[in-house]
């Protein structure tokens, strides 16, 4: 963990091409974003994140920098939070926004569009445990709401249950009047969103150009 | 709209009786009995003296001034016809399915053409260009701006662009080249056409008006990117064409070009575009702005939306600018902020109306080119007209080849092959090349030649590829999108993934649209919206699904329970899309379910209220009260929260429940108290759809039953079996009453004690929030009271108790209890 790639050799590059599919040259622009970051050290922390001010208005702030200090988006089987990332771990996350292309086959985006799913599925489900409990979506819809001004806690939390009950009511259609329905597992979570598209929504063009000078003045630490 | 139409015109029959007893009193007699009272008689110079000769010629009995109506009348026929013609096709579904409606409207104006060509009847002078440009073009154009899926396209833009304008260019130059080429040959005998003249044609071919093919893309559900960027190129390079058009014939007309010209075009061509687009802009935020002020003249509100487009459109065509540009930008500026500040009833008439001329002007061209297409003249020459379509063809595919190499790139979901035959099968020609070519100057030689050669196009492709396309579309198998995904949860994580999104790309230090998309929403909701927005409360995108889905439930509950509502989807319908041809659809646009929304709640009211309700002539009728459909919607939601319903009806329409019991909560909390009273206040309804407004002018005798509703309804929400009121229900109106009826003995089958178990389950940890609904709705309550003070019958003034105590347990719902 934590492994260091400030010293830029293309040939070190080429695991982590490998394994994140991106090409050379986005892995080293992201890397100099993640020095820009990390404040030219070896790993980002959680402050550091949290700083970003393109970030302090995003709604949903707390979840996607939980989302880097996940370790079940690291392709790896292991569960729990890092304290702090490397590089290595910081690719592996963007890694899920790539697109795809045109030689990407059918089973592969279908691959693709699992673990972009996985990735939400994680977002939502904070302890871990592989279901998302009424109290855990009801924190992400309000947190969703929470921007968007005269929203009250009530509303949000009657759509949260209205969303829940939605999802009982499509992947356990037979259920008795006293039973109860615990959380929404991956299998539900993938049920209930079978046929939203994803191609468009979750893929984040990386540029190949170095882009530093746009972006000069913006970023913090 | 109807109504006022026909009020209009029972205004109008009124003056028109009166005038005819005025003059048939004075014993005057009119040389020419006219119509209506808006001309005056042309009276004789001895009128005054009119009494003694009067015995002199009798009173003629029947007269007729045919030449005084006949143009109006013409175009009424017209209009009518091919609205008949649109009848017709929908009578029997299939056919649209498989043949577009444009080869069916052609087909028509093909026969009718033949019936006037053998009875020697001149075919109609309607298309001259004027015509076309000031009155057929802007509505089809305003149709597809404001209608323009807003989200996807501006993810898009820069394709659409790029095909646009660049496709089009490509297309015009390719073919007039290639055109001007086989000029040259002899053996087909068309030396005398120049290069600009070729130039002049090719542009009129290269206009690509996909109308069908978005008819068939939308029922095959193709993805958005091909969808969008199908419907923007078909908007964008109308007005390309147009410029291209002007400019050529400016052109065409010059006997040298030299290449100061050139740069000269290429400079203006820029001034037109983004001209048009600033004026647009322009007039979007004043239509807007203008639109914060009309609350107090409801009626007219629509008229603005209108006005404004028409003038943008006009004004760009005053300083000869892309005037297409113009309209669309400012449907697309004003659309967002004029639908959040008019009332829903209006919101509703604009999108109504907008389809309506829309779709009248685009069905009337077609007719046209049918008809013209018998008896026009024609110059046949089989060289030059093959090429032609060659070229068209040809040009097309590899201009879609050509600009999506360099596009994709550039593009986070690159267009694939198949995405390149759809897009490039897809390039129909149709109503503005049509019109374009009819309305060439005379001034070129061979006008009839290119008349006839674009008439093929048409023809040719609108047949041929138009027929073709679906079952080749569904044959390759393009990437669907399910565009009519809307559940909570899908929408819910939309916005986690917009929000995920725009948080990544700010991680990762790139800004691409979901920076921007996010930037501008800022910008927005802390600019934008405060000015141009009366009441610019943001409301986050899943509440108003939230709410939408509530309303589609209550919708299927009407549906099932009451004929009076059975008019609603039918104007949604019609609004919603002309394309919808081929199917009725089960799902509903986001916002026109919103509006339904509204309306439906107002109606379900108003089948009570209509006999208090009587308003000056320049006023709106009142409604205050917006409850009863949510008191219907209890017995509904106890109904389905009985266990036994719960399980045996859960299958297919199972997801409904969950939005019922917590809706009056959102119905009562979102909208602040005044804007509960403003939405009420604005009760123009949507009066066209509902069959039942007639009755609150026409039968007062109604209205002491009536008034005995509410009272009988109060009982039911105490749940006490109410049998004999839906006997009275029905004894009294004939709709309603079967409608209620089958509420209420829903509801008394439904009276069982077993869902209060559950409900007591939770109900005290909810004791908080029951307070709160209460003081909502007292609140509102009150609001009501201070805008109308005399409106609310006493009989109302218990329900809200009712309706709060009532409610609380229901939302409760046992299922899922929280893990506490």
């Amino acid at each position: 963990m934590g492994a260091s790639h400030t010293h830029t050799e293309p040939i070190e590059f080429q695991d982590l091409i490998d394994k994140t599919g991106f090409s050379a040259e986005q892995i080293k622009n992201l890397q100099k974003r993640f020095l820009q970051l990390s404040g030219n050290e070896e790993t980002i922390s959680r402050e550091n994140l949290d700083s970003i001010p393109a970030l302090a208005n995003n709604p949903i702030k707390r979840e996607i920098i939980g989302a880097f200090f996940d370790k079940r988006n690291q392709h790896d089987s292991e569960v729990g939070s890092f304290q702090e990332i490397g590089f290595e771990q910081f690719l592996m996350v963007m890694s899920h926004f790539r697109p795809p292309t045109l030689k990407t086959t059918v089973e592969e985006k279908e691959a693709l569009r699992k673990e972009k799913l996985r990735f939400l599925f994680n977002m939502h489900d904070t302890d871990n445990d592989g279901t998302i409990t009424l109290d855990e979506y009801r924190k992400v819809v309000e947190e969703l709401l929470s921007k968007s001004g005269a929203i009250e806690l009530e509303t949000a939390k009657a759509i949260a249950d209205a969303a829940m009950l939605e999802v009982a009511s499509i992947n356990v259609p037979h259920m008795a009047p006293d039973d109860f329905y615990e959380g929404i597992t991956f299998e539900h979570f993938e049920q209930i969103l079978k046929g939203l598209e994803m191609e468009t929504r979750m893929h984040i063009r990386f540029l190949d150009v170095d882009t530093t000078t746009m972006r000069c003045g913006r970023s913090t630490s | 709209m109807d109504s006022t139409i026909s009020t209009f015109r029972g205004a109008l029959l009124v003056v028109f009786t009166a005038s005819c007893l005025l003059h048939g009193s004075r014993g005057e007699i009119p040389p020419q009995p006219t119509g209506g009272g808006t001309l005056l008689p042309p009276v004789k110079p001895e009128a005054p003296q009119a009494y003694p000769d009067a015995e002199k010629s009798n009173l003629p009995v029947f007269t007729m001034d045919y030449p005084r109506i006949q143009i109006p009348f013409e175009i009424t026929m017209w209009v009518l016809l091919a609205s008949f013609a649109k009848i017709g096709f929908h009578v029997y579904h299939k056919i649209t399915i498989w043949v577009p409606e444009s080869c069916l409207l052609i087909s028509i104006g093909l026969i009718v053409g033949a019936i006037m060509h053998s009875v020697n009847e001149e075919p109609p002078a309607v298309l001259s260009s004027n015509v076309f440009f000031l009155y057929m073009l802007p509505p089809i154009v305003l149709d597809s701006g404001y209608f323009m899926p807003t989200r996807p396209f501006f993810e898009n833009i820069g394709t659409v662009l790029w095909f646009a304008v660049v496709g089009t260019l490509w297309n015009s130059i390719g073919i007039g080249m290639s055109l001007f080429a086989i000029c040259q040959i002899e053996a087909f005998g068309v030396q005398d056409l120049n290069l600009q003249e070729n130039l002049l044609f090719a542009t009129i071919i290269s206009a690509v008006d996909p109308v069908a093919v978005l008819s068939v893309f939308e029922d095959v559900s193709v993805n958005e990117q091909l969808y969008i960027v199908v419907f923007g190129e078909c908007l964008f390079n109308d007005a390309v064409t147009v410029v291209l058009y002007n400019m050529f014939s400016f052109v065409a007309d010059m006997p040298t070009v030299e290449p100061v010209d050139v740069f000269l075009g290429m400079a203006r061509f820029f001034v037109v575009g983004l001209g048009g687009m600033g004026f647009g802009i322009l007039f979007g935020f004043v239509a807007a702005f203008t639109t914060r002020f009309t609350s107090k003249v409801r009626e007219i509100e629509p008229l603005f939306i209108f006005m404004y487009s028409y003038l943008a459109y006009l004004v760009a065509e005053l300083f000869a600018i892309s005037s297409i540009m113009a309209i669309v930008t400012c449907a697309l500026t004003m659309k967002y902020y004029v639908e959040e500040n008019v009332s829903q009833r209006s919101c509703t008439t604009i999108r109504h109306v907008v389809k309506m001329l829309g779709s009248i002007a685009e069905t009337l061209i077609f007719f046209f080119l049918g008809v013209v297409t018998i008896t026009t003249e024609h110059e046949w020459n089989w060289g030059y007209i093959m090429f032609t379509l060659l070229f068209a063809f040809v040009w097309r595919g590899l201009g879609i080849l050509v600009l999506t190499q360099i596009i994709n790139p550039f593009r986070t979901i690159p267009f694939n092959t198949k995405d390149q035959f759809g897009l490039a099968y897809g390039g129909l020609r149709g109503a503005i090349s049509f019109a374009l070519a009819f309305t060439l100057p005379d001034s070129i030689g061979r006008k009839p030649l290119f008349v006839t050669a674009t008439i093929t196009v048409i023809l040719f492709t609108v047949f041929i590829q138009g027929i073709s396309i679906r079952p080749l579309i569904e044959f390759i198998n393009v990437r669907r999108t399910n565009r009519n995904l809307d559940t909570i949860n899908a929408e819910i994580h939309c916005r986690l993934m917009d929000h995920t999104m725009a948080g990544i790309e700010d991680l990762c230090g790139q800004w691409s649209h979901f920076y921007w998309k996010d930037k501008f929403m800022k910008f927005n909701n802390r600019i934008l919206r405060k000015i141009l927005i009366r009441d610019s409360r943001a409301e986050s995108s899943i509440v108003a699904l939230y709410k939408k889905l509530e309303l589609q439930n209550a919708m299927e509950i009407l549906d099932t329970v009451s004929g009076d509502i059975s008019a609603a989807p039918s104007i949604v319908s019609l609004y919603e899309d002309k394309k919808t041809s081929a199917k009725p659809k089960k799902r509903f646009l986001a916002a026109d379910l919103k509006s339904m929304h509204d309306m439906l709640s107002k109606n379900m009211y108003k089948i009570r209220q209509r006999t208090t309700a009587y308003t000056g002539k320049h006023t709106l009728p009142n409604d205050t009260h917006a409850r009863e459909i949510l008191i219907r919607r209890h017995t509904t939601i106890r109904r389905s929260l009985r266990p036994g319903s719960f399980q045996s009806s859960a299958g297919t329409k199972s997801q409904k429940y969950f939005s019922l019991p917590a809706g009056k909560s959102l119905d009562s909390k979102l909208f602040p108290p005044e804007r509960v009273s403003f939405t009420d206040d604005q009760e123009t309804m949507s009066e066209v759809a509902y069959p039942s407004r007639r009755s609150r002018f026409s039968q007062p005798a109604r209205s002491s039953s009536r008034a005995m509703m509410p009272l009988r309804r109060l009982d039911t929400l105490k749940e006490v079996s109410s049998v004999e009121v839906l006997n009275e229900g029905r004894g009294e109106s004939g709709r309603t009453g079967r409608g209620m009826s089958r509420t209420n003995s829903s509801y008394s089958d439904s009276h069982v004690p077993a869902p209060r178990r559950h409900f007591s389950a939770s109900a005290d940890n909810n004791n908080s929030s029951a307070d709160d609904f209460r003081n909502v709705h007292q609140e509102a309550e009150e609001e009501e009271e201070q805008q109308q003070p005399s409106s609310p019958p006493p009989a109302w003034a218990a329900e809200p108790r009712d309706n709060s105590t009532t409610q609380n347990p229901l939302l409760r719902r046992p299922q899922w209890n929280p893990k506490k």
